[in-house]
């Protein structure tokens, strides 16, 4: 029994720690410089909500999904009824829904289930971005084992930094930190714009389009404007392009 | 109400929305527009993600802008993420400092 739980030890440890792994840290650390600074604000406005410390430590560590944590808490103060709350992380979270459809059609159709099932849980905005921009042959499960886990680490860091220690970083810091994921998307963003014309004019449409949902519409949750503008400007994009773009 | 139990319900309405298409998908031959659809999500979600939600991403409009311009420069010049985003918090921080 003991040996043949070191075999699959060894086994695991073999298959996980391979290059392609290392990589897909590597490639997260921005993500990760970006979400301890909101885990720990996460974890410090749960406590003023008056959330118990492992409830908060337990949402980030099975729901890991940011913005919907946030106002889970913001709702939770409000005594907002449970079903309300979930409904509202439903459709706050479904543009992953189309995130996770793109990014299906670019592993290898033979990856198993089990592992598709692993790296599901890891997809978020950010992780999503970065790995949606990877070439194809870079894209595989170790490499979104190691992204996945680098910013679902530093996610869970910074809740346990915020609950625990109870202090903001200081304000200043603080606020000035709140940019770092849009940069990350800007970096992400800019050299594909520079390649491609189609990009520019896909990535124009969706910056327009939510632009004018944020403003006409704004009792329309974030979720939403993010879905309803990534849809139009993906659909836009394939009737103006309908040869593709040549992204690599 | 039971945290526990709202916990568990957020859990399943986060996790379903990442997996199904994940595993739904895998060997589903899509008709090519669909698949140029699937393409160009990934562009058009960066500028839905990005624009207009950095603008209330830090204390103010301007050290936003500030962060946000340089964030874009350094892109240009340098396509290194780490250094984008130290380069956008930097440019952030120095707005802050300003007003």
């Amino acid at each position: 029994m003991v040996d043949k739980i070191k075999t699959l030890n060894h086994k695991l440890i073999t298959t996980v720690v391979k290059p392609s792994f290392l990589a897909g840290i590597k490639k997260g650390i921005p993500i990760a410089l970006g979400y301890i600074p909101i885990g720990i604000t996460f974890g410090l406005m749960a406590n003023s909500a008056g959330i118990p410390y492992y409830i908060s430590i337990m949402m980030s560590l099975f729901v890991f999904a940011g913005a919907s944590q946030f106002i889970a808490v913001n709702l939770l103060m409000l005594h907002t009824g449970a079903w309300e709350i979930i409904l509202t992380t439903l459709i706050i979270n479904l543009r992953h829904f189309l995130m996770s459809a793109s990014l299906s059609q670019k592993l290898n159709p033979a990856l198993s289930n089990r592992w598709r099932s692993l790296l599901a849980f890891g997809v978020t905005d950010e992780t999503f971005s970065v790995a949606s921009l990877e070439s194809n042959e870079n894209l595989g499960p170790q490499f979104l084992l190691g992204l996945n886990l680098i910013s679902y680490g530093a996610w869970n860091l910074g809740t346990i930094l915020g609950v625990l220690l109870g202090t903001n970083l200081p304000e200043l810091i603080q606020n000035s930190m709140g940019i770092g994921l849009y940069a990350m998307f800007i970096g992400l963003l800019v050299p594909s714009l520079k390649k491609s014309p189609p990009i520019l004019i896909i990535a124009l449409i969706a910056i327009i389009s939510n632009s004018l949902l944020d403003y006409n519409f704004s009792s329309l949750s974030t979720g939403w404007q993010v879905i309803i503008s990534t849809t139009i400007a993906a659909a836009i994009g394939t009737v103006l392009f309908p040869e593709g773009v040549e992204a690599e | 109400m039971n945290l526990f139990y709202l916990i568990l319900g957020m859990t399943a309405v986060t996790y379903i929305p990442r997996a199904l298409p994940m595993v739904l998908l895998k060997e589903l031959n899509l008709p090519p527009f669909l698949n140029r659809f699937l393409e160009f999500i990934p562009y058009a979600a960066l500028g839905a993600l990005i624009f207009p939600g950095i603008l209330s991403s830090t204390g103010s409009l301007l050290s936003a802008i500030l962060g946000g311009i340089i964030a874009i420069i350094i892109a240009l010049i340098a396509p290194n993420l780490l250094l984008i985003v130290i380069g956008g918090i930097v440019g952030a921080f120095i707005g802050e400092l300003l007003i």
